[in-house]
């Protein structure tokens, strides 16, 4: 953002604009370019989803169909064709419905999403602020899209998507504690939550050949990993967390009565959601824009394609789950999160101070 | 200037939204419009330059206290037919009292020493407040965490009562 104010300033014809204005303009800018990264990313991530579970399924997925291939080759604007229909869907709002909370609903999931992203550091350089509370902001942000979900299952007058609503509040409140926790074992070595201050504590080697990463630095961080990982697709409601939208006995939880540009802003936000999972794995734990290789190729291009690689290759491994595994009972899911994550998060705490306390 | 926009803007944001809160006829609205304010004085404290606070107020009322009030309010059977009567009820008496307590506000705000700073500097307040938790407000925040626990123990027990 400053970086962006200043190019401004540098600029001659804009010379004459006042700065109140011309920040407007730049913020009007960043926003308008990160909603094009979240919808970018959905389109891409339903055409990864739908080819990955066609081939884990022995499958073809979606493929350009007949002569006239009007899907593309390999069905490759399937999704762009989907999200032209969805554009141009008729908007119904059930007349049982809360209208206000129907309507209000979708955006609040979705802006809950959308400004998290204003915290994400894409490599060096791309970061539109990077705040002194940087990884706080993330976690407070990220809990304001449950109020979305919840309000959607309720105005909408409709059992299913009330379950649906009550099933996810309870899920993603449970789960938010040991992700915090297994997030606090990095600030610990870190001593800072600003997200470059991070990173740049991962830079170089561990026991002579592995990067600096936080995954490999001790025994009590590597498990963190793990938990931080399932514990975010667990806040992302899905699979095998996906109680909250279980289509074989809720239709489709909370967006059950959801249709046309207000459905998909609420797959808008799972798939922004799921790359801010990553992401925030891949910062905290990984590396973030870290090259592998401490030293080489680690110039900011280099560190956007290592981020990206890394976020990526999360997702993958999230679509991989959701393929792969079946869905778990409430009472398992709570079981898992109160009697397992958390007593393990507290241990992991008091490992990583002692571990710090010990080698330095 | 441009911040100042933003300052009105988000004042009207609370206090309108908290309006809404005490005048709304439907209990959910009520608890809708509760997000906007917590939203609002969050946005105050980032002007008071208290970032870690803003954020811990997103954290524990929207993400926590506004749920819970919500899930409490779904869960309350035909909570729809409910109708809060906010309208009638000894109103020159209330009255009285409301100015009451709006003069002593204004007269402690005009009279108290406010301690101002032209440019607060931006700087890092997480390590202060940890700090001050830790050394200065020790016990406080001990007891705290006591009766906190305690609270836990006393709900635990309530659900249970059934077994």
């Amino acid at each position: 953002m400053e970086l962006l104010l200043q190019k401004f300033s540098e600029v001659s014809f804009l010379s004459g604009i006042p700065s109140a204005l011309l920040f407007v303009f730049a913020a009007t800018l960043i926003a308008v370019s990160l909603f094009m990264f979240v919808a970018v990313n959905a389109i891409v991530a339903v055409y990864a989803e739908r080819k990955i579970s066609a081939f884990m399924q022995d499958r073809l997925g979606p493929m350009g169909q007949g002569v006239g291939l009007h899907a593309g080759k390999w069905g490759l604007l399937q999704t762009v064709a989907d999200a032209i229909k969805l554009l141009i869907k008729e908007d119904i709002i059930p007349s049982l419905a809360d209208r206000k909370l129907f309507i209000l609903a979708p955006f609040i999931l979705f802006i809950g999403a959308f400004i998290v992203f204003v915290g994400i550091p894409f490599n060096q350089h791309i970061l539109v602020a990077d705040f002194n509370i940087g990884v706080f902001y993330i976690i407070a942000m990220s809990s304001i899209g449950v109020i979305g979900i919840i309000l959607a299952g309720y105005g909408s007058n409709n059992k299913w998507a009330l379950y649906g609503a009550m099933r996810s509040a309870a899920q993603i409140i449970s789960y938010e504690i040991p992700l915090a926790l297994s997030l606090l074992t990095v600030i610990m070595l870190v001593g800072s939550l600003k997200m470059q201050d991070i990173i740049i504590a991962q830079h170089g080697l561990i026991w002579g050949i592995l990067p600096n990463w936080f995954i490999f630095n001790n025994p009590f961080t590597f498990i963190a990993f793990f938990i931080f990982f399932i514990s975010g697709v667990a806040e992302v409601n899905r699979t095998p967390f996906d109680l909250p939208e279980a289509e074989s006995e809720l239709v489709a939880g909370f967006h059950t009565e959801y249709s046309g540009m207000r459905w998909a802003f609420f797959f808008l936000a799972e798939y922004a959601n799921m790359f801010i999972v990553a992401a925030m794995s891949a910062i905290l734990f990984l590396g973030g824009w870290q090259s592998p290789i401490p030293g080489y190729m680690d110039s900011p291009a280099w560190g956007l394609f290592w981020f990206m690689g890394k976020a990526i290759f999360l997702i993958f491994v999230m679509m991989w789950f959701r393929w792969t595994f079946p869905r778990l009972r409430t009472d398992q899911l709570m079981q898992m999160c109160w009697k397992y994550f958390l007593p393990i998060s507290f241990i992991n705490i008091l490992g990583v101070g002692l571990w710090d306390l010990w080698l330095n | 200037m441009g911040a100042d926009i933003i300052f009105w803007m988000v004042v009207a944001l609370t206090v309108g939204s908290a309006f809404l809160v005490v005048l709304s006829q439907n209990l959910i609205y009520s608890a809708m419009a509760l997000l906007f304010t917590f939203m609002g004085v969050a946005g105050l404290y980032v002007f008071m330059m208290a970032d870690f606070i803003a954020a811990t107020q997103i954290v524990i009322y929207v993400g926590g206290i506004l749920v819970l009030i919500i899930f409490g309010i779904m869960l309350t059977q035909r909570i729809r037919d409910v109708r809060i009567s906010h309208t009638s009820m000894q109103r020159g008496i209330g009255g009285v009292v409301v100015a009451l307590i709006f003069l002593g506000l204004i007269r402690m705000i005009r009279t108290s020493p406010w301690h101002l700073e032209s440019s607060p500097e931006i700087e890092g307040t997480v390590a202060g407040i940890g700090k001050l938790l830790m050394v200065e407000y020790l016990l406080p925040f001990e007891v705290t965490s006591v009766l906190l626990l305690a609270a836990l123990m006393g709900a635990a027990m309530l659900s249970r009562r059934g077994d």
